[in-house]
């Protein structure tokens, strides 16, 4: 069923969603909440409990660490998924850099969530290993 | 019939507009005009009542109005037990509902909300121009000029409160073809047929219910598995009302409650087929050959022209994009009331909505938005009470025991006081807490009460101090919800230390 049709057919190009079948967008679509966010406006509070995961379907967005930025995430990304897996407040901010458009995952939902989609649970994973990657080279 | 030059804010131009007359516009102008702020309200409906002069189609809501609280019905207490009345400043004008209920439900039906809003209107004095219709909308300066069936409305401040209540479906194959949830028949014409209702929200579960004692077959379907209140802890999810179909399911009485997208409905001889596939491995398809189906999938903002104006809006209910003071995020000096204010979501904090979407929540945003446009837009400076700083943590925990701004919109309002060395401590009333987190000002405390989805709510503290703000750790939640206990006194005392000593020092 094509609710939300533009929101299936934008994450369907995303890597996190690659392998979902149809009916199982669809059902993305109807889970995860859609978010607006203006300029400036934090989505992610550094310090705050009970944020979410959040995947980016139009804009970008400010990782601010301490009030610095340190990198921008854009549509496809996600991110707050560290501290919701390990129950812990989020260690950034995320700023909207202009109008961003998000799909929410509240965070008691995701333990749920990721063992009813392995798929997009190991596309998740893939995506932490990467961040590991980059910040081992970055390291070295 | 009035003559049109006997009605009330003939065309022309005003300081503000209002448009709309459902609880939303109505709680809206009746704060405006406590602060004295002057306005016109529009209305294409003849009478108060917005939605609920038509939905829901069984008849009675889903907030309750209790008749027997520990509280008065006149007192704001006991507005924490009544969801449905508007909020008033003045004991005569508090909980109108409870003495229009017959007794026999604590869930008003809607002629009684319908007669509740109409009294509010009434008693209060609240002026309202029905019959007249918003058209479209144009920007002339700084003004917005609303054309409307009556004329031409010019203002520099619109606030819409038009619910949203415009039907919506889907693009699914066929369905255009079958009725909306608003175009349910009487249910004795549902008698012994097949029924599949596309949706799973309370308005399909509420048809559901409605039709257990007459349908041969209920179907409830759509892609995401069904969610109850009671077990999000949150209005999330159907309410417990509703329920009763789900019971029948899983008890194999007759009822299907199916997580699988819609892929077609088909007509089939003097009924329909309807094609789904499940998300589930496999993606198993099945057909039902049905008598008819029903589109219970939603409504949607009717907000006409102001997207073209530049109002950007998101998600199914196509819901307006707006400030943390209900002010459209693109477009400045539109504002909105009632429903629509979900379009303000707030922390979000897991996960769990604000009450906007209900009277019980959006009144209050209401109230918080006249006096936010009084202060900002009509140079109105209201009165902070005074409050003495060892009176500060007594006060904030009576608020949190007995605040229904707080009990209502939890971690949405909050209840703010500020200390200020040049101005002492003040009482800054209930704020949105998401501007209060994010905006620069003086050293403050905010507390509101919060759910996390799984235990009883609780009281969080956030302090801004040398404009940082931070979260305190959650107070523990109690049996009875009585938060002014040592336990609760000495949490909040800890928590605005680094506050209060500072500036006692410097008072």
């Amino acid at each position: 069923m094509p609710v939300q049709g533009d929101v299936v057919n934008t994450i369907a190009a995303f890597a996190l969603f690659a392998d979902l079948t149809g009916p199982q967008l669809e059902e993305m679509a109807h889970v995860l909440d859609e978010a607006w966010f203006q300029d400036g406006e934090r989505v992610v509070r550094q310090g705050f409990r009970g944020a979410g995961v959040f995947v980016i379907l139009e804009g970008s967005a400010a990782i601010r660490v301490n009030g610095v930025d340190r990198a921008t995430l854009h549509a496809g990304d996600y991110f707050g998924e560290i501290s919701c897996l390990l129950g812990e407040e989020p260690v950034a901010d995320i700023v909207a850099a202009g109008r961003l458009r998000c799909l929410v995952l509240p965070g008691q939902q995701v333990e749920t969530f990721l063992t009813a989609h392995p798929r997009v649970m190991f596309r998740l994973l893939q995506g932490e290993a990467r961040k590991l990657r980059n910040t081992t080279r970055w390291l070295s | 019939m009035a003559e049109l030059a006997d009605l009330p804010h003939p065309p022309g131009r005003y300081p503000l507009v209002v448009v709309g007359s459902g609880p939303g516009g109505l709680q809206v102008s009746y704060a405006l005009r406590r602060l004295g702020v002057e306005h016109a309200v529009l209305s294409e409906d003849d009478a108060p009542g917005g939605m609920f002069r038509r939905w829901p189609v069984f008849q009675r809501m889903l907030s309750w109005t209790k008749p027997f609280t520990p509280f008065e019905h006149r007192t704001r207490e006991y507005e924490r037990y009544d969801w449905n009345s508007l909020v008033a400043d003045e004991a005569e004008h508090r909980a109108l509902m409870p003495a229009l209920m017959d007794g026999s439900s604590y869930f008003p039906s809607r002629p009684e909300m319908e007669r509740g809003l109409a009294s509010f209107a009434s008693r209060t004095g609240i002026q309202v121009r029905y019959g007249c219709r918003w058209e479209s909308t144009l920007r002339e300066g700084s003004d917005f000029v609303l054309r409307t069936s009556d004329g031409d409305f010019q203002a520099p401040v619109v606030v819409f409160a038009v619910g949203v209540a415009q039907p919506w479906k889907p693009p699914t194959p066929g369905l255009a073809d079958v009725p909306h949830y608003g175009q349910f028949k009487p249910v004795e014409s549902y008698a012994d047929r097949r029924i599949f209702i596309v949706g799973k929200q309370n308005s399909g579960f509420e048809i559901a219910s409605g039709l257990l004692p007459w349908a041969r077959q209920i179907v409830l379907a759509s892609p995401s598995p069904t969610r109850l209140s009671v077990n999000t802890h949150s209005l999330v999810g159907v309410r417990a009302r509703y329920v009763q179909p789900y019971e029948d399911h899983v008890l194999a009485g007759g009822v299907v409650v199916l997580d699988a997208s819609i892929e077609a409905v088909e007509r089939a001889g003097e009924g329909f087929r309807v094609l789904t596939q499940s998300a589930g491995e496999g993606g198993r398809r099945l057909a039902f050959e049905v008598d008819e189906v029903i589109a219970a999938t939603g409504f949607t903002t009717p907000l006409r022209d102001l997207p073209d104006l530049g109002v950007a809006t998101f998600g199914q209910s196509r819901l307006p994009a707006q400030t943390p003071y209900w002010e459209s995020a693109t477009v400045p000096g539109v504002y909105f009331a009632g429903t629509a204010t979900q379009g303000f979501a707030g922390l979000r904090k897991h996960g769990i909505p604000s009450n906007s979407g209900a009277v019980q929540g959006h009144r209050y945003n209401a109230c918080v938005l006249a006096r936010h446009l009084a202060e900002t837009r009509f140079a109105r400076r209201l009165p902070r009470p005074r409050l003495r700083p060892e009176g500060i943590v007594p006060f904030l925990l009576g608020e949190l025991t007995r605040g229904p701004e707080l009990w209502h919109q939890r971690a949405y309002l909050a209840r703010v006081v500020s200390l200020d060395p040049d101005r002492g401590v003040l009482d800054e009333g209930v704020l949105p807490l998401a501007h209060f987190v994010d905006a620069a000002g003086p050293d403050a405390v905010a507390v509101t009460l919060e759910s996390n989805g799984k235990d009883d709510l609780y009281p969080v503290a956030y302090v801004r101090r040398s404009g940082q703000v931070g979260e305190v750790e959650p107070m523990p939640p109690h049996p009875l919800h009585e938060f002014e206990g040592e336990e609760y006194v000495r949490a909040l005392t800890g928590a605005l230390a680094p506050i209060v000593s500072p500036t006692l020092s410097r008072l």
